[in-house]
């Protein structure tokens, strides 16, 4: 039995994956439960389910990568970035109306920004799409806001003695992205190679965008 | 319109409210500070059992002190913590600010 040790290790981690699975297939069903109860009261129909699934999965950090880079470039757009956001990402074709508000906060080389929801899981969903299972853990959630720089190093981003942090809990009706300092060596880099540097964990503070690639 | 203006002191007020509350319980009866208005929105509170939210309230960008908000915290004097609350949380802080 030459796979018994890897047996061992593959069931551990199987037994570590129980209790999040049942307990996402008890959420699941719960919602699927009310979703028939809504369709049934003539609250929703399933074509509206239907229609906002596909509007977030139409969103992506890719969005938010392409708003960055242009502040990087240009900046008339960066002011508009930071002031108005909403407007910032109607100029890119990217539709972000509707009530929630929108802001951008701008890292410098004095202050780091970092983004989360402690009550639940409130995103930039309509510039950015669904937020990533760890920010809507509870483990995150109620460690930014009490050791942000632990967590961030977590991540692998050591904020310097020098640099404030500044930890936003989108607790309300605005839902907050970060504009990240333009990456050292990255000069000579036109807009759509800037794009590819900026990952979406870059745009909710717990990283830095990617250095470049350095060609010749 | 509004009741606080950029820049003054504020406490959060430490009331226990049942329901769909979007004030955290880790601001209740710290003293922040006004950073900016965020606009006028329909009440969470009444929203989430399908009241109309009405009238619409002004929402504050509140900073406090990351020190103020938990003790031993482990970073800057200077780090903070920005949160959104709308104005029936918030009352007039007696100067204790920094």
């Amino acid at each position: 039995m030459s796979g018994t040790h890897r047996d061992g290790e593959h069931d551990g981690r199987h037994h570590e994956g129980v209790k999040p699975r049942a307990e996402a297939d008890y959420y699941a069903g719960r919602i699927r439960a009310i979703e028939e109860l809504l369709v049934e009261k003539g609250v929703l129909t399933k074509e509206d389910v239907r229609r906002q699934i596909e509007y977030l999965d139409a969103r992506s950090p890719a969005n938010g990568a392409r708003m960055v880079a242009r502040a990087w470039v240009d900046p008339e757009y960066k002011t508009l970035l930071l002031s108005d956001t909403k407007a910032a990402a109607a100029e890119l074709g990217i539709d972000a109306s509707g009530p929630v508000e929108f802001v951008t906060v701008e890292n410098t080389p004095e202050v780091h920004n970092l983004i989360v929801c402690t009550l639940c899981s409130c995103y930039p969903r309509a510039i950015l799409g669904r937020p990533p299972d760890w920010y809507k853990s509870f483990n995150y959630r109620s460690r930014a806001v009490v050791e942000p720089r632990a967590v961030m190093k977590e991540f692998g981003l050591e904020i310097p003695e020098n640099v404030r942090v500044a930890v936003h809990d989108s607790s309300a009706d605005v839902r907050y992205m970060v504009l990240p300092i333009r990456p050292p060596g990255t000069k000579g880099m036109n807009e759509e190679e800037l794009t590819g540097l900026i990952t979406r964990d870059a745009l909710i503070g717990v990283s830095a965008p990617l250095a470049p690639v350095r060609t010749g | 319109m509004t009741r606080f203006e950029p820049g003054v002191h504020v406490r959060v007020r430490s009331d226990e409210k049942p329901g769909h509350v979007r004030t955290p319980d880790y601001v209740k009866g710290k003293t922040g500070r006004i950073e900016g208005i965020q606009g006028a929105f329909k009440n969470p509170e009444s929203l989430a059992y399908g009241g109309s939210g009405l009238p619409e309230l002004p929402l504050y960008k509140v900073g406090f002190r990351q020190m103020d908000l938990w003790e031993g915290y482990a970073g800057l004097a200077d780090d903070a913590l920005y949160i959104d609350l709308y104005e029936h949380w918030l009352e007039p802080a007696q100067k204790e600010a920094r």
